[in-house]
């Protein structure tokens, strides 16, 4: 249902991207009703082959529909055929649309996904593949054609190219399958490529011509994926050596294949004979650059005729080689007249429409006049008198009969040839090159090693800010060596005291010294002028180191000896490179000022508005109280995810003594976290 | 601007990238505590010349008092970096508590893609041409 709802959203929708997105959902439903066997890894195959091939192909289109869009102005398709964009941005834009089409409609070189399609359950393969889904494709061409042929050079060699290609390769595809569902699916792909050639073309005599072959071909087609249905259910079986003498069991429905077959082949008096006569007719008329699409149409006619009669002989015929080894033939249950009920029903509307000739051109006539109007001025004839037409029918049908009777003879004559590369081939060596070129970029960039992530993060960082920075340094008129003695003082504990915790054997030194940084920053920090931030550093330190010892308890002594020497040389390049950066942009930082600071305002401002004293309270309570809002935040968060994880080790290892006193402590931690942001501000 | 503070910089963030690649988690928490230090630093620097407190009453002319702005900020990272140690010392200790270990390892399923010995790839894709029926030679059909 909601594959026909989206079919019938692509064929009625007017604007560009709801066309696409419509598109879209019958790729998606199809994808599900292809792999709806999801036990079988060969659906699963096909249920994949088609829906990266129409996907990708779909994402094509979308450009193209992009392109199309902002070059008119609109996206209303109506409006964009009414009045085509000029220039070359037609040209691209109907390229891309034509992949996506072309995709969709399983035409060569994308046709492998179609016969693969066949492993949905028969009714769907009918339903969807033949008679619906591929056919959007073709209706997308055929919206286009008609103004777009005239205006895009290539497009009617390339459009009728393709088809041409396309009907012959699924034809000669067709006439070698043993499964009757495939022999029927490459048939398909090849009245697929005449549907493309005739509606793709922009001819008002074509596009009248595939209105009716459309016609013909979908009471025909799904008569047939019918048929193989019921041979399928009573014989258990669809391939072709195995099955015989079924026409005298399954009498009415050998009587409906063989009219549906004949509609196939193009026999008179029926829809499918009519239809292409019509089609021969159009091609006749339409001048030289068809003369050798005529020629492939007749040759793909031929292979037509061809494998319509190998279907019947297939299904029906008696095979007494196979009838000495399969019991399968008279032991096959009749079936019940419900279930060839519809099958029948088809077959007599391509028997009657043929005869019946009025309201079917009316039908065909107001079909193809809605893609162009000069194509519902056009007539059906069931019999034309002896005209080209006639005559090429007739020899079509007459090789096709001579290719079926000597089939035996031209498939020795084949197998001698080089084998052609398939398209399936291709698929599944870029599907496999896809896989491993993925495997290889992630191998590449995905190495698995911490500190290799680190040295590309520093890297990049040093190699563009840093050497930016570098770059661009200047140094001020100010420049001064130090502030105070004291501030030198300082600093060199600092760096002492830095140096040392790097270099500490053991945790609980390391953690002594990157204290001792921490109180030293605090006095630089009140050399600096600013008493807050060093009586929070002060506090926090002390906090800091109280909660290092809680864990440190319970980690070895010292630092496991690094076990990865090779990289060592590595990390303190990079850790050299980062240092010169960060004083290289510390410079510029300290020199980067060009107006005057707003904090002359808020000093200033502080007692007048906020009542306070203390300016850098004041911007944190009050000028920036959102700022100390989010912080306070981010203390809660680290506080629950602290409380949780302490939490945690004592329910898994809930016996261990130690576990619980590190939760016990752990309880005042997360409440005193909150404090050091609070304390200094109030 | 203060040369000295700039050379202190330089070393605390050096030497921060170095114990933040090291494969030891207490290193790595080190690394970036030293790593903020060094970030605080950079934003006093930022205020410019040191001045008087910027407490009212302690200063009479605004331009005598030292920048309040990137003091705020400092003071904001410094509690911040606190928020962010503190996890990642419950983090390591929990680590600990599971693994009786605190090196960062690497990760083996990226190693073993790494060697081109991953598994987890679907099926589905490189056996698409075994299973696509009408695949294949041509020549393998026929009657």
């Amino acid at each position: 249902m909601l594959f026909a709802g989206a079919m019938a959203g692509v064929v009625t929708a007017d604007n560009l991207f709801a066309i696409f997105v419509f598109w879209e959902l019958t790729t998606i439903t199809s994808f599900v009703l292809i792999g709806i066997d999801d036990d079988r890894p060969g659906a699963r195959a096909a249920a994949l082959a088609a829906i990266l091939t129409t996907a990708a192909a779909g994402l094509a289109m979308l450009a193209g529909f992009v392109l199309l869009a902002q070059s008119a102005g609109t996206a209303s398709l109506s409006a964009i055929l009414a009045d085509p964009p000029a220039g070359s941005a037609l040209g691209v834009a109907m390229g891309l649309i034509a992949v996506g089409a072309l995709a969709k409609s399983a035409q060569y070189p994308f046709h492998y996904w179609l016969p693969g399609a066949m492993a949905a359950p028969t009714p769907i393969s009918a339903y969807l593949h033949s008679a619906t889904m591929v056919k959007a494709g073709i209706y997308l061409l055929a919206r286009f054609a008609p103004v777009v042929a005239p205006l895009v050079v290539w497009w009617r060699p390339a459009i009728m190219g393709v088809g041409a290609v396309t009907m012959l390769w699924g034809g000669f595809r067709a006439l070698r399958q043993v499964d009757l569902k495939l022999l029927l699916a490459f048939g398909t792909v090849s009245q697929l490529g005449f549907l493309t050639l005739l509606l793709g073309a922009g001819y008002p005599a074509l596009t009248f011509a595939g209105a009716a072959v459309l016609l013909a071909h979908a009471l025909f087609k799904a008569t047939l994926f019918l048929v193989v249905g019921i041979v399928d259910h009573q014989a258990h079986t669809r391939r072709i050596g195995e099955l015989t003498g079924l026409a005298a069991r399954l009498r009415p429905v050998f009587i409906i294949t063989c009219v549906a077959a004949g509609s196939m082949a193009g026999l008179p008096p029926l829809l499918g004979f009519v239809a292409k006569e019509a089609a021969l007719e159009g091609l006749l008329e339409s001048g030289p650059p068809s003369t050798v699409v005529l020629v492939a149409v007749v040759a793909a006619s031929v292979l037509t005729a061809a494998y319509s009669a190998r279907f019947v002989w297939g299904a029906f015929g008696t095979h007494p080689a196979t009838a000495a080894t399969t019991p399968v033939g008279p032991a096959v249950d009749r079936p019940s007249p419900l279930m060839w009920a519809p099958a029948a029903v088809l077959a007599t509307l391509t028997v009657v429409l043929a005869f019946t000739l009025g309201p079917t051109e009316t039908v065909v006539a107001s079909a193809a006049g809605s893609l162009a109007p000069a194509a519902s001025s056009f007539h059906l004839h069931l019999w034309h008198g002896f005209t080209l037409a006639l005559g090429l029918s007739t020899l079509a049908i007459a090789a096709g009969g001579v290719v079926f009777v000597a089939r035996d003879r031209i498939d020795t004559t084949l197998r001698r040839l080089p084998a052609v590369v398939e398209a399936t081939t291709v698929y599944d060596r870029i599907i496999a090159g896809l896989v491993r070129l993925a495997e290889r970029t992630t191998a590449v960039v995905q190495s698995g090693s911490l500190p290799t992530y680190l040295a590309v993060i520093f890297g990049t960082a040093v190699a563009l800010p840093g050497t930016a920075a570098v770059l661009h340094l200047r140094l001020p008129d100010d420049v001064a060596l130090a502030e105070s003695p004291l501030q030198v003082l300082v600093a060199a504990i600092i760096v002492a005291a830095t140096v040392a915790t790097a270099m500490a054997k053991r945790r609980f030194v390391a953690v002594l010294f990157v204290g001792a940084v921490g109180f030293g920053v605090a006095m630089l920090f009140l050399i600096q002028g600013a008493p807050d931030p060093a009586l929070t550093q002060l506090l926090v330190e002390t906090l800091t180191l109280v909660i290092f010892v809680l864990v440190l308890r319970h980690l070895p002594e010292r630092f496991h000896v690094a076990r990865w020497r090779t990289a060592a040389r590595a990390k303190v390049v990079v850790s050299v490179a980062v240092g010169c950066a960060a004083a290289a942009m510390a410079a510029i930082a300290a020199n980067a000022r060009t107006a005057p600071s707003v904090s002359e305002e808020m000093l200033t401002r502080a007692l007048p508005d906020a009542e306070g004293r203390n300016v850098v309270n004041v911007i944190l309570v009050d000028f920036r109280g959102y700022d100390t809002m989010g912080e306070i935040a981010v203390l809660v968060v680290a506080a629950l995810g602290i409380a949780s994880l302490v939490l945690a080790g004592r329910r898994s290892t809930g016996e261990r003594a130690d576990a619980v006193d590190m939760m016990d402590t752990s309880g005042e931690r997360s409440g005193d976290a909150e404090e050091p942001a609070v304390e200094p501000v109030w | 601007m203060t040369l000295v503070l700039i050379v202190t910089i330089g070393v605390l963030y050096g030497i921060g990238t170095w114990l933040l690649q090291q494969r030891t988690l207490t290193r790595l928490i080190l690394g970036i505590i030293v790593l903020g230090h060094g970030a605080n630093l950079l934003l006093l620097l930022s205020g410019g010349h040191p001045g008087l407190p910027p407490i009212v009453g302690e200063f009479d002319d605004p331009a005598t008092a030292s920048d309040p702005l990137p003091q705020a900020l400092a003071l904001t990272a410094i509690v911040i970096s606190f928020g962010v140690t503190a996890f990642l010392l419950a983090l390591a200790y929990r680590s600990w508590q599971l693994t009786r270990n605190d090196e960062v390892e690497d990760d083996l399923e990226d190693r073993r893609i790494a060697l081109g010995r991953g598994d987890g790839i679907d099926d589905d894709f490189t056996d698409a041409s075994a299973t696509v029926p009408g695949a294949g030679d041509p020549r393998q059909e026929g009657p």
